[in-house]
């Protein structure tokens, strides 16, 4: 992975102490919150319902051992024993106390982490997706890019005030987009031209929110040594043109809605013919040089499927359900990818105690050459286990319990922290996930559905992205009550769609039975193979609407 | 005439505390002090103002309560869960929690959010 050079750790250190400064300055009183607020912000310290709320960058979701165990021990030291992943591939801490967030932010600095640019209208953390490197189906490592695009974003005096926040996600997979890359401020898929040259297609203008968009290709093809300087044009163009009147109209997405895809990729291809072959040509060397730090690790000359691996499976129905459920296919033979689900029956999802980080550690150390993987889908994932180490790497899960085989299946559910936490939020979303996620408890159950994702918000600023759910789920607040309205055909992938409303909205009491109808009602008319997202775009919404709303039914 | 409380989040910590009887701030909404008249109320407003700038507490602000089983509860729903929450994670949750506001899982999947939904 790649590590911190002289200027990386200097620039990380001394952020560290300025911010120090700041906080002993507003705990003086010689700063005013008004004037703090905007200084913590850029440090990812929030201000929540119940407490300050610490966000800690993972840049393209990547930890080692070291690194997790350092956030187990800010767990258990500085807050109350539980960290929570979140769908932007960071970690929040939910209770630190003001006066140790300096001393937390040195600790994430001494194995190469820190918060900046996690909050704050910037270039935020730059996600990719989880199985980069180690997926077959893959042009190249998209961490390298990730990476190139971090070391450009961070403290870009250009971009420290944008409209509005800004959001970069890169996969490198063909085919597969696990990384809601439609969906972001900027997403980016590396590909092959006909030349056979490798670069990346250009989408711009995705995001959820109060206005969900699916974003738009502006381009098919940008050269590698074009890539920042393509970025440039682009973030100019929206740091020129984007709306800074209405908060809410703020987002790049709106601009591009507004300015029209033709007209706003004109005026970035206009851009890009200044920024073009200036000093933010990206030099091959430069690239090698950073993808070295990528570079895969010695794989064992392995064969798929090891007598050992099959012997369990055959022996062992639960482990054979992990296997089928939450393992994925490694592009090196006899090695796998190991999803951990953070989702067990009734707990918060994307919640992790800090005895389970230091265990997740011990096992990434044993069984995957040190590589630990956070997920958008507030998951985790060992990049690299052998087959053969399966059984003892699930039977190390199942002693934390977090052996859950439930990957996107109905029980595997994102869902924002809600009004248990946020501030901003309308309704609780945690309650409803534990709720639904006991409902549908029995995995027999769920592999029947089969694929179902489900995610809640509770507010729509949509962090739990309910729009792109198959069955999306928004808490809303009516007249002082936590009202929860159901949208059907929501998609975050490779086949990405918004999710529509399906009706009124459902009282905290009627929220999981609702669902339950929702899926019984797919049950009761998928054809053979159908997921329930194929059922839904073949029928519509008009037998959910019937099975929910219309009593004589 | 409704009551009202002063409540905000501490400087230190951010933990949700209000302006309480003695002049003093608590986590304890039952050890708050009552405005049961505009006057009283904006006294309170006009305390919190002076204990915002002795950075004892952030952005404080008057919020409804009813007496409730010899209790204070505040009147919205977001502010019961500022006052006993969070609801989930019951094992890192508070203990002076009233009846009214029961947390955790309730059986058999049942969803009973009572305490918050009314």
């Amino acid at each position: 992975m790649y590590r911190y050079d002289e200027f990386d750790r200097t620039m990380v250190l001394d952020r560290v102490e300025q911010f120090r400064g700041q906080i002993a300055r507003r705990m003086a009183g010689e700063l005013s919150e008004e004037q703090f607020r905007p200084l913590r912000l850029q440090n990812g310290l929030y201000l929540q319902l119940h407490a300050y709320m610490l966000r800690v960058a993972i840049p393209y979701g990547q930890l080692n051992s070291r690194q997790m165990r350092k956030l187990a021990h800010i767990a258990r030291t500085y807050d109350k024993g539980y960290g929570h992943f979140t769908t932007r591939q960071n970690i929040q801490y939910n209770w630190p106390k003001l006066s140790q967030v300096a001393d937390i932010l040195a600790e994430l600095a001494s194995v190469e982490m820190h918060a900046i640019q996690t909050s704050g209208n910037c270039i935020r953390n730059v996600t990719a997706d989880q199985y980069a490197g180690v997926t077959a189906d893959e042009v190249e490592d998209p961490r390298i890019y990730a990476e190139i695009i971090r070391q450009w974003s961070t403290f870009h005096p250009e971009f420290s005030f944008l409209p509005r926040k800004f959001k970069i996600a890169v996969s490198g997979a063909v085919g597969a987009d696990r990384a809601a890359v439609r969906f972001h401020d900027i997403g980016l898929f590396i590909v092959r031209n006909d030349a056979g040259e490798v670069g990346f297609e250009v989408w711009v203008g995705g995001g959820l929110g109060r206005t969900p968009m699916i974003g738009k290709k502006i381009r098919d093809f940008v050269a590698k040594a074009d890539l920042l300087a393509y970025l440039e044009a682009i973030l100019r163009v929206y740091n020129l043109l984007g709306r800074r009147d209405n908060m809410f109209k703020a987002r790049i997405k709106i601009l591009v809605h507004e300015t029209g895809t033709e007209e706003f990729t004109r005026l970035v291809e206009k851009e890009f013919g200044d920024t073009q072959g200036g000093e933010l040509e990206l030099p091959a060397e430069e690239i090698q040089r950073i993808a070295a730090y990528f570079a895969p690790p010695a794989y064992e000359a392995l064969s798929d499927e090891p007598p050992a691996l099959t012997a369990r499976r055959f022996e062992d129905r639960e482990f054979n359900d992990w296997v089928r459920v939450n393992v994925a296919r490694h592009k090196a033979p006899g090695y796998a990818i190991a999803n951990i689900s953070l989702k067990p029956v009734g707990l918060p999802p994307g919640d992790v105690t800090a005895d389970q980080m230091d265990a997740v550690a011990d096992l990434a150390e044993r069984f995957s050459m040190d590589g630990i993987r956070v997920t958008h889908e507030q998951n985790l994932v060992l990049p690299d286990v052998r087959q053969d180490r399966l059984y003892d790497l699930w039977q190390g899960l199942r002693a934390i319990g977090l052996a859950d085989a439930n990957l996107d299946h109905i029980g595997d559910i994102i869902c924002c922290p809600g009004l248990d936490y946020c501030s901003l939020a309308n309704a609780r979303s945690i309650p409803v996930a534990e709720r639904i996620s006991q409902r549908f408890a029995d995995l027999s159950r769920q592999y029947d559905i089969g694929e179902l994702r489900l995610k809640i918000s509770g507010c729509i600023n949509a962090c739990g992205h309910h729009h792109v759910g198959h069955i999306g789920i928004l808490g809303v607040d009516r007249k002082d009550q936590e009202y929860y309205q159901i949208t059907l055909g929501g998609a975050p992938g490779e086949d990405a769609a918004i999710g529509a409303k399906v009706g009124a909205a459902f009282p905290a009491t009627e929220i999981v039975d609702a669902v339950e109808t929702v899926v019984n009602t797919y049950l009761a008319i998928r054809m053979p193979g159908e997921r329930f997202i194929d059922t839904y775009r073949r029928v519509g919404d008009a037998p959910f609407k019937e099975s929910l709303y219309d009593k004589a039914a | 005439m409704v009551q009202q409380v002063v409540t905000g989040n501490r400087l230190s910590d951010g933990l949700v505390i209000f302006l309480g009887e003695d002049g003093g701030w608590t986590p304890k909404i039952d050890l708050a002090r009552v405005a049961g008249t505009e006057d009283e109320a904006g006294l309170l407003e006009d305390l919190a103002k002076a204990a915002e700038k002795a950075r004892l507490v952030v952005a404080p602000y008057l919020i409804e309560v009813t007496e409730d089983a010899g209790t204070l509860k505040p009147v919205r729903y977001r502010e019961r869960l500022r006052a006993y929450g969070p609801s989930v994670h019951p094992e890192f949750g508070r203990s002076d929690v009233p009846d009214h506001f029961r947390m955790g899982v309730e059986a058999a999947g049942e969803v009973d959010m009572a305490g918050v939904a009314g």
